[in-house]
């Protein structure tokens, strides 16, 4: 047992209100330079919907993320050693600028400095690439809301799992239904970015599993861009090197939550450590498609085993780590309460953001349009839920409807469990039949609703120290630095040639 | 022919400064602006030229390369080759071959950059030179060929005892001089290539992915020392 420790998180998207201040905090503090207006190292994208870049989950035509072999082995689609040497000059799976958007400002000195006329002048749209005046065609979250849309939300790759007369009718206007993923990096346990980076630039931080992004050791062969599933590593066009989210680490070493966690304004984010056995990535990864979710949940360590406990300070992990795995809020959705599953893992990269499937308007409309909210076999609500389970079992399941089934049962458990101790319409019985059924306790769904309507700061982001005056003092003698603070050189990301 | 003063300067003692600019400009640059240690890739701004124009210029300048060294080095080795016909004409159809596909991507490369607004827009003005400066070499490099044959015999016994009377500080100019003004024009397109080289993107050249073909997939750093990651 090779115990390391992850920082890991959760999303709630029942939560998420789609308001995108997630995006624009991360924006603000990491890419508002030259080259970086493109990116968006988190972005909230409405699902139906073809996403950002555009049907990114398409592997087919992105090549992104890893194949399991006939000889069941571990492949990336989009390279290889020896595809390596022969498509360095050309990368073929490569998307460019016209799969995301073309950056723009708009000419507001011409308000102010347009010769006095007969019309109004106006600020017309400007790229940000080549400072020419450009026609908008595509923008960030372009197809914002547009979860009925046949042009952006009838594209959406997941929904080749439902069948004809399923896609048609998430199309009418009385069952149409529209969710929100906001998405960052997931700092994946098997990262194909990390793995296809020819010059060894990409490396996960041993310590907190963050993936970061060696800016001195890219040479910008821009492998990365393509073998992350994701899309989660950004071509910078201005320097030359690719870049990606950085978890906010220095944040998280100050004890901040990351940016995009701190304003969450729906509060659906959840940020802890998770221990997990290294030495079971490689079989984990190479699981069957239906049995991925359960052997990476296999993965996840127990932090309160004894066994588990001593492994992981044999290993060097400290016990003030340890003890914020014990209070980790993401360990008790995706372990405890099994409620958290993860995006694409059949991409195989073995994200750890986790995400819980949203119970999207459970009312629906029955053959005589009459709308109920309990019905009296209790989870036909579910299964008739306007998202077809398909469709989610899709993004969030490898396919697996049994495991997306489940995490919406317990969830409308909890709500009718909550509904028959607060306001007194569901009667009690029908909430702990609902409760039995799902396998969980009066308890376990008090937790549940705690942790998911009434959580603080401290509950949602349970941040481990990450003992980076212990790391320094092994880098260099502080002593030698001793009265020298300020002095030396840093060169910024700049080209001069 | 004894060469004159200009001849002098431009085979003689101008080799010495493109390298000593080429060595020196590439290592200060490699320790302080490390960062800057690669091409500028506009791939992510045009996918589709971008394949007709990177693909046979890479494969065909390396060829060109690879045959150049070998010359340079044995040429011996090149002279004996040659001794037969047929061999003689394979080996100038190969380096003519991969010259006409530098020339094909390099026109790409210009053309791309000249007419796509993204990629014109991130261009430099040293890009622009380097262009110039290839454009010069490769198309008096090919006039050679096809002109002054065989060039691959006359590059083994005029042009690498010239190269090695450089490597040896004991420089010929005299052997340059007696050439034909196009392959002067060749001589001094290198030293000018070299001189620039690490004021341009063609510092790209020396950096390989080397660790890559023998690292595991995966990679882990540790504060301090740890251990090293596996797949």
């Amino acid at each position: 047992m090779d115990v390391r420790s992850q920082v890991s998180m959760v999303f709630h998207l029942d939560k998420c209100i789609g308001c995108h201040t997630c995006s624009i905090a991360c924006k603000n503090i990491w890419t508002d330079r030259k080259g970086t207006e493109y990116m968006w190292w988190n972005n909230v994208e409405t699902k139906p919907g073809t996403g950002y870049p555009t049907k990114w989950e398409d592997q087919e035509a992105y090549r992104g993320g890893w194949t399991l072999g006939p000889d069941g082995q571990l492949r990336l689609r989009s390279t290889d050693k020896r595809r390596t040497v022969t498509n360095i000059f050309h990368n073929p799976s490569m998307p460019s600028m016209d799969d995301y958007y073309e950056p723009w400002t708009y000419d507001y000195s011409n308000l102010f400095d347009a010769p006095e006329g007969a019309d109004q002048p106006v600020a017309r749209p400007v790229s940000m690439v080549t400072g020419e005046p450009i026609e908008v065609k595509a923008g960030p979250n372009w197809d914002d809301d547009l979860g009925g849309s046949p042009v952006y939300a009838a594209n959406d790759p997941n929904l080749d799992a439902l069948s004809p007369e399923q896609r048609l009718q998430m199309q009418s206007i009385e069952r149409l239904v529209f969710f929100y993923l906001p998405r960052i990096c997931n700092h994946c346990l098997n990262p194909s970015c990390v793995a296809s980076c020819p010059s060894g630039a990409l490396y996960k931080r041993g310590e907190d599993g963050i993936v970061l992004l060696d800016q001195t050791r890219c040479r910008g062969w821009r492998a990365c861009v393509a073998a992350c599933p994701y899309k989660k590593t950004y071509y910078n066009w201005q320097t030359g090197k690719s870049e990606k989210c950085i978890l906010c680490f220095p944040r998280l070493e100050t004890g901040q939550a990351p940016a995009c966690f701190h304003s969450c304004v729906g509060r659906i984010r959840y940020l802890g450590v998770l221990l997990y056995d290294a030495d079971k990535i490689p079989a984990v990864a190479r699981s069957r498609d239906e049995d991925l979710i359960d052997a990476q949940r296999d993965m996840i360590l127990d932090p309160h085993d004894p066994a588990v406990v001593e492994a992981a300070l044999r290993n060097g992990i400290d016990p003030s780590v340890v003890d914020a795995a014990q209070r980790s809020p993401v360990y008790r959705f995706v372990k405890t309460w099994g409620i958290a599953l993860p995006p694409h893992i059949e991409f195989r990269t073995l994200p750890m953001l986790f995400y819980v499937p949203p119970l999207l308007p459970v009312m629906s409309a029955k053959k005589d349009g009459a709308v109920r909210n309990a019905s009296d076999d209790l989870f036909a609500d579910v299964e008739d839920a306007r998202a077809p389970i398909a469709y989610l079992a899709r993004l969030l399941g490898a396919g697996n409807e049994g495991k997306v089934r489940a995490a919406l049962r317990k969830q409308w458990a909890v709500r009718l469990h909550r509904r028959a101790t607060t306001v007194g319409d569901v009667d009690r019985a029908t909430a702990d039949r609902a409760l039995r059924e799902t396998g969980c306790t009066a308890e376990e769904a008090d937790e549940i609703y705690r942790l998911t309507a009434l959580c603080t700061f401290e509950d949602r982001f349970v941040i481990p120290p990450m003992h980076r005056e212990e790391a320094i003092e092994m880098l260099e003698d502080p002593h030698v630095w001793k009265q020298e603070t300020g002095f030396g050189f840093r060169a910024g990301p700049k080209r001069e040639f | 022919m004894n060469a004159t003063p200009l001849e002098v300067l431009l085979f003689g003692a101008a080799p010495y400064a493109a390298l000593a600019l080429f060595f020196v400009g590439t290592i200060v640059r490699y320790r302080t602006r490390p960062f800057t240690y690669s091409s500028l890739s506009t791939q992510f701004l045009e996918n589709k030229r971008h394949f007709w124009a990177q693909v046979p210029f890479h494969y065909g300048v390396l060829t060109v390369l690879a045959g150049h060294l070998v010359a340079f080095l044995l040429p011996d080795a090149i002279l004996w080759w040659n001794a037969r016909p047929l061999r003689l004409y394979a080996l100038e159809v190969t380096g003519l071959a991969a010259a006409a596909l530098t020339l094909v991507g390099l026109v790409n490369i210009v053309v791309r950059r000249a007419r796509h607004r993204m990629v014109r827009a991130s261009t430099s003005a040293m890009d622009w030179v380097v262009y110039a400066l290839l454009l010069v070499q490769v198309t008096s490099g090919m006039d050679l060929a096809v002109s002054k044959t065989w060039g691959s015999s006359w590059f083994a016994s005029v042009v690498s005892p010239y190269l090695w009377s450089l490597a040896k500080f004991s420089p010929e100019p005299d052997r340059i001089a007696a050439l034909p003004f196009v392959f002067k024009m060749h001589v001094v397109g290198l030293w000018a290539i070299l001189g620039v080289f690490p004021f341009t993107r063609l510092v790209h050249v020396l950096v390989v992915p080397n660790p890559y073909l023998w690292r595991r997939p995966q990679v882990a750093r540790w504060y301090g020392v740890r251990r090293q990651a596996r797949a």
